[in-house]
């Protein structure tokens, strides 16, 4: 951690930066996301296992956008949340600085390239677990799928966690808070988890990096990023298009190729 | 003061849960489910989990469901046919078990809260048909803080029955209300007779971490502070916190439905959330997340109080362990104590 | 009761082609089944999955949807479009456990009467195998209170 602390002190003294956006010390055992504009306080960062929540999802928010130009401790899955979103002109890298760690060594990535190049040497892993949710799933009969999501739906009271949480679902305007028309019923009764969930995942179809945090943040357990990693799953494997690579790719689900097969439509 | 004092064992708490499910009441209890603690209707008292510091849902929607069917309409050959449910519907008789005493008083908070005024109908009925048998806390967390907002681990308050564990596999039992006394006397040989005993060294000790009467105060000079923006950056916006609130009541009524049928449905809603005070202008009077989380701590230790004489938390800590940004109620409100003068 | 019953099945069909084959159809005087009631969009590429979902919300029992075939989209690529969609949509319904046998995706040109027919007998037979829609009508009423 001390050449962490050592960098971001550095990046606030030197003015090249305002603010670290980082992880510091939270309630009892947590690590919470900690903003710091201060040298002096650049020790309170801190880079342990338990730094998953995905940071990016703060880098458009109004608040900390007036904090001035942002440096980010990145983990490998945060870089391919900023290269998704510099992709869909959401983010310049040449407006932050994302900050690396790797055996105690700080890297900045500035550029495209660089952040490119950090995100292919680490592909994103997931959990044992994750994995075998996955395989569990895929080797249900439809009638199980429908039993499974229903069951696990019926928790949601849509607080929308999952929604604030994930650094890619930006939009000042969510479809699901428009009235006219109203798309998804506001009630969280079957119908309106399962129109609530279905857009969600649509809307994420080849966008969502498999950060996990939407799963994390979900109060009732509910392994919603389940449905997300399926969409961009079935993008990747339709149309060979993988969110979080490349800076000058083009959005999966607003593009096509004249090619693109199907067996379906008569 | 209690109206009857027993003891019971922990194998006929079991015989006595299991005889209110076979008497055909719908039973709550807390019971896990991915790898979380929720109260849900048990029809197997084996099921019921013992070992639990706070579940992950409060028990409000015993009183005010997530979605709740208020009114229906239906055209049948040309007439309108109309339901109001708060008088049409039976509300099944329910008994609550193994709530803390922290929930106990929040589901007294939201009673007085939805009678005051135009009394409705809704919570008043299902509260009618609700029995609490809660369980004194004989642990705790970093969370819990109910000593600093006027409650504690072996409080009373709201509860139809308490049971403390005395050790040995054995609760004391305080019969408290008349609701209590008439669940007590149809299952009355499972319990023991006791005296009347300290429950104190039983409980887990609660320091108090600040006064709610102080944060009351200090909020009254409060609005401007920069304090709730310094606090609120990491606020994400949703709704967690109010969700898993025991004591949060806001709600939005919704109408779905066609020209031929439809209901009225009364859903959750949250303060936290930038819709919840959009004006159809564009013109949003809490702006930013700091508006809203000042609203949150606002609304629950200043409005309420003046407003009601409830106060509108009761320190379960749920939305501290919610919270995916980890925003920590206890130690906002500590901070409002020692950081804005009095 | 299988036998009487008479599915409800809504198509969705762009303007341009679809709707226009859908006319020809008439005008030929080719005979298909009545279940059908068309909704005219101006190109496939405007016809949101939300409306599919609205559809079985209100009731229907089957649903059809339809445009131009690929290069022939009145505005180019409206169809190209909908195709990514409809193809991580089916999937993405069915990881859901929502049987899509109920939709039905299709080309249907101007010059397509007969095919038109077709599908909408088909449609009518395969819906009325698998007699009336409940999944989605069940979904509005669990989980209220
Ligand atoms: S975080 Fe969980 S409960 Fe909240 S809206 Fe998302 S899935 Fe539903
Ligand atoms: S504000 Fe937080 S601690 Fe207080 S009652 Fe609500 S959930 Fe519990
Ligand atoms: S106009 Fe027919 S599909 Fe676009």
């Amino acid at each position: 951690m001390q050449a962490l602390h050592q960098k971001a002190k550095e990046l606030l003294e030197s003015g090249k930066v305002q603010v670290i956006i980082g992880y510091g010390d939270g309630s009892g055992d947590r690590v919470r996301p900690v903003f710091i504009s201060k040298a002096e306080s650049a020790s309170d960062l801190i880079w342990d296992d338990r730094c998953r929540q995905n940071l990016a999802v703060y880098l458009n928010k109004p608040e900390i956008k007036k904090l001035g130009v942002p440096a980010i401790v990145a983990t490998p899955v945060v870089v391919k949340t900023i290269i998704q979103l510099i992709s869909e002109n959401q983010l310049k890298s040449s407006n932050i600085v994302v900050l690396v760690v790797d055996n105690d060594v700080v890297s900045e990535l500035t550029d495209n390239a660089s952040l490119e190049a950090y995100s292919a040497g680490h592909p994103v892993v997931f959990p044992p677990f994750v994995v075998k949710e996955i395989k569990d799933i895929a080797e249900m009969s439809i009638q199980q799928r429908n039993k499974y999501w229903q069951d696990e739906l019926s928790r949601c009271f849509k607080c929308y966690a999952c929604r604030a949480a994930c650094p890619l679902c930006y939009c000042e305007r969510c479809l699901t808070d428009n009235n006219q028309p109203q798309w998804v019923c506001v009630a969280s009764h079957a119908q309106g988890n399962f129109e609530w969930h279905i857009n969600r995942a649509m809307h994420l179809a080849g966008r969502c990096v498999e950060c996990g945090s939407c799963t994390i943040a979900c109060p009732v357990g509910i392994p919603i990023g389940l449905l997300t990693i399926e969409a961009s799953r079935i993008v990747k494997q339709e149309f060979g298009q993988e969110p979080g690579l490349h800076c000058d790719a083009d959005s999966a689900m607003s593009s096509f190729k004249v090619e693109d097969t199907e067996t379906f439509i008569k | 003061m209690s109206m009857q004092q027993r003891v019971i064992q922990h194998e006929n708490l079991l015989k006595f849960l299991g005889e209110i499910i076979s008497s055909g009441k719908q039973l709550y209890a807390p019971q896990k489910k991915a790898e979380k603690t929720y109260f849900l209707p048990a029809s197997d008292v084996h099921s019921i989990v013992f070992d639990y510091i706070q579940t992950a849902e409060s028990p409000k929607e015993l009183l005010f469901p997530k979605t709740e069917r208020m009114l229906s309409y239906e055209q049948v050959d040309g007439k309108l046919k109309m339901i109001d449910h708060a008088e049409g519907e039976i509300f099944p008789e329910r008994v609550l078990f193994g709530s803390h005493p922290c929930d106990a008083v929040a589901l007294k908070t939201l009673t007085d809260f939805f009678r005051h005024d135009v009394p409705d109908a809704f919570t008043q009925k299902r509260q009618d048909s609700l029995t609490v048998i809660s369980v004194s806390c004989i642990k705790a967390d970093d969370n819990c803080f109910c000593t600093s907002v006027g409650t504690s681990p072996g409080d009373t308050e709201g509860s139809d029955i308490l049971l403390t564990p005395i050790g040995n596999a054995k609760y004391y039992v305080e019969v408290m209300t008349e609701k209590g006394q008439s669940l007590f006397a149809a299952h009355e040989k499972y319990f023991e007779n006791s005296d009347i005993i300290s429950k104190d060294k039983y409980l887990t000790k609660m320091s108090e971490v600040f006064s709610s009467s102080e944060v009351t105060a200090r909020l009254s000079k409060a609005f401007d502070h920069p304090i709730w923006s310094d606090a609120s950056l990491r606020c994400l916006g949703c709704g967690a916190c109010a969700y898993v609130c025991p004591v949060c009541s806001c709600f939005d009524i919704q109408d779905e439905g066609t020209d031929k049928k439809g209901d009225r449905l009364r859903c959750w809603d949250s303060c936290g959330f930038s819709l919840f005070t959009l004006h159809t202008s564009g013109h949003n009077p809490r702006k930013n997340q700091s508006d809203r989380w000042r609203q949150r701590v606002m609304h629950k230790f200043s409005y309420m109080p003046e407003r009601y004489e409830l106060l509108g938390c009761v320190g379960c800590g749920r939305c501290s362990r919610a919270c995916p940004a980890d925003m920590n109620i206890k130690e906002q409100l500590k901070e409002i104590t020692e950081k804005i003068e009095g | 009761m299988e036998n009487n019953f008479e599915p409800k099945i809504v198509a969705f069909v762009c303007n341009w082609c679809t709707y226009a084959g859908a006319d020809l159809t008439g005008t030929s005087r080719i005979k298909y089944a009545t279940n059908v009631r068309i909704i005219r969009f101006p190109c496939t590429g405007r016809i949101d999955y939300n409306l599919l979902l609205k559809a079985f919300a209100q009731g229907a029992d089957g649903v059809i949807v339809s445009g131009c075939h690929p290069n022939d989209c009145h505005y180019t690529s409206g169809n190209f479009h909908a195709r990514r969609r409809w193809i991580v949509f089916k999937q993405m319904m069915e990881y859901m456990g929502i049987d899509m046998r109920r939709v039905k995706f299709s080309w249907v040109s101007a010059a397509e009467g007969a095919k038109w027919a077709d599908i909408v007998n088909t449609t009518v037979n395969e819906i009325r195998e698998l007699g009336p829609s409940q999944e989605y009508l069940e979904m509005s009423r669990q989980g209220v209170a």
